[in-house]
């Protein structure tokens, strides 16, 4: 693997006027960038020499709508506990998240200069467009498409914006995080009407384990959990 | 005479060289493709989604069932993934024994290609011979894991359990004789390295059988040789990787170029094609399964000479052993926690990513701090291969799309996830 650190610092030098936000993290960067930049930023990420992306690996969603809520309170003994399979809990806010709601996720990768870098561009929740990078990698097509379906994010410019996975006349976005996990609608075959219907579900959505987050006092401090002690 | 317009067939859902549940629209002038449109999702079961409701050791089953062809490689991507999140290092034995199976797997996928790419081009026999071999492989698997398929053998900090002192032996029945029995279970006296070992020996010799049956075979090469064929520079703007990159001539290799686990210990070498057509694939396949073979030797070799455990004794992830369990009260306590709440991982994110033998397989896990993944993104490598079908088939007869389709080594269940 190249150097991540040089190479953070070719990206922040190169894009200062754009404001990137650079993460680094157990070794990998992410690039946090306004939506409006993000094809200028595109195209010379696959076009300087120094970088070199060359190869778009992935192109995915991302709703952080429930990002650091918890489903269960852990500070303080609860008078009921968890019931399992309960269908209605109560969202308790640990660490809620302030940026936009979704966001769109590219992976790239340089296969000249062997490094990868992460580019986070964030896509508002009234208008969920970003500029399609299919024209730069033609690998975009189906990652983009895929999104689209999943999270409704609309990417300006492509050629071909149909959904990819869902049902043929599939209506919502399921990977949000407001669509249920069961589904909206179920499907079977009908003996009087002769064909296929579609029925609203019938299964009550539930929780068999609840999220939790705990507070960590070994990751806190920045400390790697021991790796091999036996602690039992 | 009226003027004959390009029609559309519908090839699949249902249909034996789709390769699972494929519908692809074809857009056909005369018998000449045009247009290939991949209508792909029937086999689309939300698996990121499900991860989301679970606690995390609990998708690791889900892995087995995206490339139902090579099971512990997909296991590997995401428990690579969590291990990165957890800052935790497997002890060197499982570490060694991951690239074992890895490369057992791959063997079991090659195989499997091989077979179902020969089927769709018209060879009946080879298909025959490869299931031959994969039965071994899947009894290792069995043996190591109680399961032929879904194995769900990798766990954060190792894998599940040391390699079993014996293998499972056939028994006599309706249908099998005395003698016969006595042959199948000659190499099972012993125990699954002993196994693994004896099946290295022989797998040379059989891969060499293959080739008899098609590298020189006339029809073999005329439906295959400049059929489908990717320049180095598509393939990379198309997203490429693993055999259908190097088939294209690009050395990329993660094992080499980003070695995970123990790979940058092992000596193998890295097989790239020069046509970038389904002849130099199946090519590089072959060679790597030879590649593949080397591999598992050294990691017997090692494994034999090294024992010590294969989990770490770190039990906020990985489970106390039974006996302890009866014994001490901790060890119970963290048995019921993890099994019931799972373990928190500290919020962050990262892409792991392995040489699947299907290319890249990564996983993209976002964290806030929760028992489950607040996201997880699969980065199947068949994805971008089928994307770029239509690209692949455009000008070639409706023969060829079989034989492209099958030269990208598609599976489904990673496809649609």
């Amino acid at each position: 693997m190249g150097d991540i650190a040089n190479l953070q610092e070719i990206i922040q030098r190169r894009f200062s006027v754009y404001e990137p936000e650079c993460l680094l993290q157990g070794g990998e960067l992410t690039m946090e960038l306004p939506k409006a930049h993000w094809l200028k930023v595109a195209e010379k990420l696959r076009d300087d020499e120094d970088l070199g992306f060359d190869m778009l690996l992935d192109v995915c969603g991302v709703d952080y709508q429930d990002h650091g809520y918890s489903e269960w309170s852990t500070e303080q003994a609860t008078a009921t506990g968890f019931e399992r399979a309960a269908n209605n809990i109560e969202k308790h806010a640990v660490n809620p998240w302030v940026k936009p709601r979704f966001a769109a996720v590219y992976h790239l990768l340089s296969l000249a200069h062997n490094h990868r870098l992460r580019v986070r561009v964030f896509v508002d929740e009234e208008q969920p467009m970003v500029d399609s990078v299919n024209d730069l990698w033609p690998a975009a097509n189906w990652f983009e498409r895929e999104a689209f379906d999943l999270y409704g994010i609309l990417f300006v410019g492509h050629p071909d914006l149909r959904r990819l996975l869902t049902d043929y006349g599939f209506i919502g976005h399921p990977f949000r995080k407001d669509f249920p996990l069961s589904g909206q609608v179920e499907v079977r075959y009908d003996a009087t009407q002769e064909r296929v219907v579609y029925e609203p579900v019938n299964i009550e959505p539930r929780i068999l384990v609840p999220k939790v987050i705990r507070v960590d006092n070994r990751y806190t401090q920045g400390e790697v959990p021991p790796s091999s002690e036996g602690e039992a | 005479m009226p003027d004959i317009k390009n029609y559309t067939l519908n090839f699949g859902p249902q249909h034996p060289a789709a390769h699972g549940v494929l519908r692809l629209v074809l857009e056909l002038d005369g018998e000449v493709v045009q247009r290939a449109d991949p209508h792909v999702g029937l086999l689309h079961r939300a698996t990121e989604k499900l991860a989301e409701s679970k606690p995390y050791n609990q998708s690791i089953g889900y892995m087995d069932r995206l490339d139902y062809v090579s099971m512990m490689c997909n296991e590997h991507g995401y428990v690579l993934a969590l291990e990165n999140l957890l800052g935790i290092t497997p002890p060197t034995r499982a570490q060694y024994i991951r690239v074992m199976f890895d490369e057992i797997t791959r063997i079991l996928n090659h195989l499997l290609w091989l077979g179902a790419h020969a089927l769709d081009v018209g060879a009946m026999t080879v298909f025959l011979y490869c299931f031959r071999e994969r039965e071994d492989l899947m009894d290792c698997y069995e043996a190591v894991s109680g399961a032929r398929m879904h194995a769900t053998y990798y766990r954060p900090g190792g894998v599940y359990r040391d390699l079993p002192e014996f293998m499972p032996q056939y028994e006599t029945s309706k249908i099998r004789s005395k003698s016969e029995v006595k042959k199948l279970n000659a190499t099972r006296e012993g125990t699954l390295l002993d196994f693994i070992e004896a099946f290295t020996g022989r797998f040379p010799k059989l891969v060499d059988e293959y080739e008899t049956l098609l590298t020189d075979n006339r029809i073999w090469k005329q439906r295959t040789v400049d059929i489908g064929v990717v320049s180095p520079e598509r393939a990379i703007a198309l997203g490429f990787t693993g055999p259908m990159l190097r088939g294209s001539g690009v050395e990329w290799d993660l094992r080499k170029k980003q070695p995970y686990e123990v790979y940058n210990r092992l000596d193998f070498d890295i097989p790239v094609g020069v046509n970038g057509d389904c002849y130099d694939r199946y090519l590089v396949r072959v060679e790597e399964m030879r590649q593949s073979n080397r591999i598992i030797k050294q990691c017997v070799k090692w494994l034999r000479e090294n024992p010590g455990p294969v989990m770490l004794q770190e039990h906020k992830v990985a489970p106390p052993d039974r006996v302890g369990m009866k014994h001490d009260m901790e060890a119970l306590i963290h048995h019921f926690k993890l099994f019931t709440e799972g373990y928190c991982i500290p919020a962050g994110e990262t892409y792991a990513a392995v040489e699947h033998p299907k290319g890249e397989f990564g996983v993209y896990l976002i964290s806030d701090g929760a028992n489950k993944p607040y996201r997880m993104k699969i980065r199947a490598p068949g994805f971008s291969h089928l994307a770029a079908l239509d690209e692949m088939s455009r000008g070639h007869m409706i023969a060829d799309v079989a034989a492209v389709l099958s030269s990208q080594d598609i599976v489904f269940g990673e496809i649609d996830r």
